[in-house]
């Protein structure tokens, strides 16, 4: 589904991806690991053109992504900061991205599942940092694209939030949907992952399944088992 | 594109500084005709006021708005729509809110003091319309300047720099070197002089229309010897059709490589 060749990324001097090379075929988690800094955040945005990449290429269901728009319709993205016009409601900014994307949406099981129904007729500039994130994931989810790319999605939920977002990608999962997804929670990593990419300076230090990255290392954590992918590089 | 336009529109129309605009053009329309009891005389000194302020205005609040509606261009260059889009979608709707305060604003008291049964209506168009051209032409550079300076403060800087220097500084620098090389012929740096400025060529072109000579001063006098009134009128608004692709064209162009 993505394939991404010899990705390089800078911004002036700071060399933040440095050929990066990843081919993601299977339906499934994809988990991004890699310390902050690391690039995790730019390599989703180049993926979402939201990033020029210096070098190298992109592509998703076989298509080249550079320059392109359409292919957007076939992602879901979750930012890793939740920024929203701050003048609008939470219900009109469901309404305005329906609108925009052109593609039917369905928040209402979404809004009632995260609790939000309270604050459809709130400013978003009014709300706390996890109710906005909240309204970042029914945002996403409330289409129903191949693809997903989730920045961080577990900053700032309560676990309510946290359980019903873990249903709701194994819901999509289950019906097919490939997700990309950065995170520092490792019990997530371990619980769902079908594999991991360990990103660090800018480099694809490891790609694989966690059955693998265990046997590789000879650990039976992701958390000891990067650490090992780090130090091993190191010396 | 349309519905971006209709989206940043709206948000517009739900900000303060809309109608603090439409008020301060409905109030100066109103005080023209008031001093002056005369439509003719009216558009003159209007004039005089549009042809700098119009351009302030546009810069400032094209400015604000760009970086006061990031997290919508954020959320945006997520969906399904073409970079281009996004960024002429906002632009059109702050520099239609601009014009729609702009006309109505001036096009009340006028029309309430009789502007369609006087000879001054024509006159009056045409202010209204480089008016128009004004806030297209401001509010791209300010959009520009902008997209180019993630500070906000050193946008704002620039871009009323950039005000300030084609309002005010380039007639200083251009009298200055009159005064300097005053024994060389210099209609054609004159005339280039007024054509690289889109301050003084609105003006240029509406006192052509109004077919003042005692006003047109030196630059103008050449423009009309040089083109004649009509051709003149002409060749100004087709330059300031020019004066706004350019900066759209390099912001579409600046919008297509940045980093988000
Ligand atoms: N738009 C940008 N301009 C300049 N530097 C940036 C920009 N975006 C990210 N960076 C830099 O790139 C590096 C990697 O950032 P990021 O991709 O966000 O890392 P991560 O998501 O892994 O924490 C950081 O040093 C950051 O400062
Ligand atoms: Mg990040």
């Amino acid at each position: 589904m993505i394939e991404i060749t010899n990705l390089h990324k800078r911004f002036g001097k700071n060399t933040v991806l440095s050929g990066v090379n990843l081919s993601l075929q299977e339906p499934g988690i994809h988990a991004v690991l890699g310390p902050n800094g690391s690039g995790k955040t730019t390599l989703i945005k180049s993926i979402l053109g939201m990033v020029c990449p210096d070098q190298g290429s992109i592509s998703i269901g076989g298509q080249p992504t550079g320059g392109q728009w359409l292919y957007r319709k076939d992602l879901g993205y979750l930012p890793q900061i939740a920024e929203f016009p701050g003048n609008l409601k939470v219900g009109e900014l469901f309404r305005m991205i329906e609108d925009l994307r052109q593609q039917p949406a369905a928040p209402e099981p979404l809004v009632e599942r995260f609790g939000l129904q309270p604050f459809l007729n709130k400013k978003l500039s009014t709300l706390s940092g996890g109710t906005r994130q909240k309204v970042n994931l029914v945002l996403t989810f409330m289409f129903e694209p191949p693809v997903y790319i989730l920045d961080e999605p577990t900053t700032g939920l309560d676990p309510g939030a946290l359980i019903a977002l873990k249903e709701l990608i194994r819901t999509r999962v289950g019906s097919g949907a490939l997700f990309l997804i950065t995170t520092h929670i490792m019990p997530l990593v371990e619980e769902m992952a079908q594999s991991v990419i360990y990103l660090l300076e800018g480099k694809v230090y490891f790609e694989g399944s966690l059955k693998t990255l265990y046997t590789l290392t000879g650990k039976t954590h992701v958390e000891p088992a990067i650490a090992a992918i780090a130090a091993r590089h190191h010396v | 594109m349309f519905k971006i336009v209709r989206y940043s529109f709206q948000d517009l129309l739900r900000s303060r500084w809309s109608y603090v605009y439409f008020a301060f053009y409905l109030l100066l329309g109103f005080v023209m005709l008031f001093l002056n009891h005369d439509l003719a005389k009216g558009v003159i000194t209007l004039m005089n006021v549009i042809i700098i302020l119009v351009p302030l205005i546009a810069t400032i609040f094209g400015v604000m708005y760009y970086y006061s509606s990031r997290e919508f261009t954020a959320l945006l260059l997520a969906q399904p729509i073409r970079r281009s889009r996004i960024f002429l979608g906002q632009y059109l709707g702050v520099a239609g809110s601009l014009s729609l305060s702009l006309v109505l604003g001036l096009g009340l008291p006028f029309v309430l003091y009789g502007l369609f049964r006087s000879p001054a209506i024509w006159d009056f168009v045409l202010l209204l319309v480089t008016g128009v051209f004004l806030n297209l032409i401001f509010t791209a550079l300010a959009f520009l300047v902008a997209l180019s300076n993630d500070n906000r403060i050193k946008g704002f800087g620039y871009a009323v720099l950039l005000w300030l220097f084609l309002a005010v500084v380039y007639d200083g620098i251009f009298l200055l070197s009159l005064i300097l090389f005053e024994e060389y012929p210099l209609d054609s740096f004159a005339l280039g002089a007024t054509l690289l400025n889109p301050i003084d060529l609105s003006r240029t072109l509406i006192l052509l229309k109004l077919d003042i000579s005692a006003l047109l001063g030196y630059t103008g006098a050449v423009f009309k010897a040089f083109f004649g009134t009509s051709l003149g009128m002409l060749v100004s608004l087709g330059v300031l059709g020019l004066w706004t692709a350019a900066p759209v064209a390099a912001l579409v162009r600046k919008a297509r490589h940045k980093d988000f």
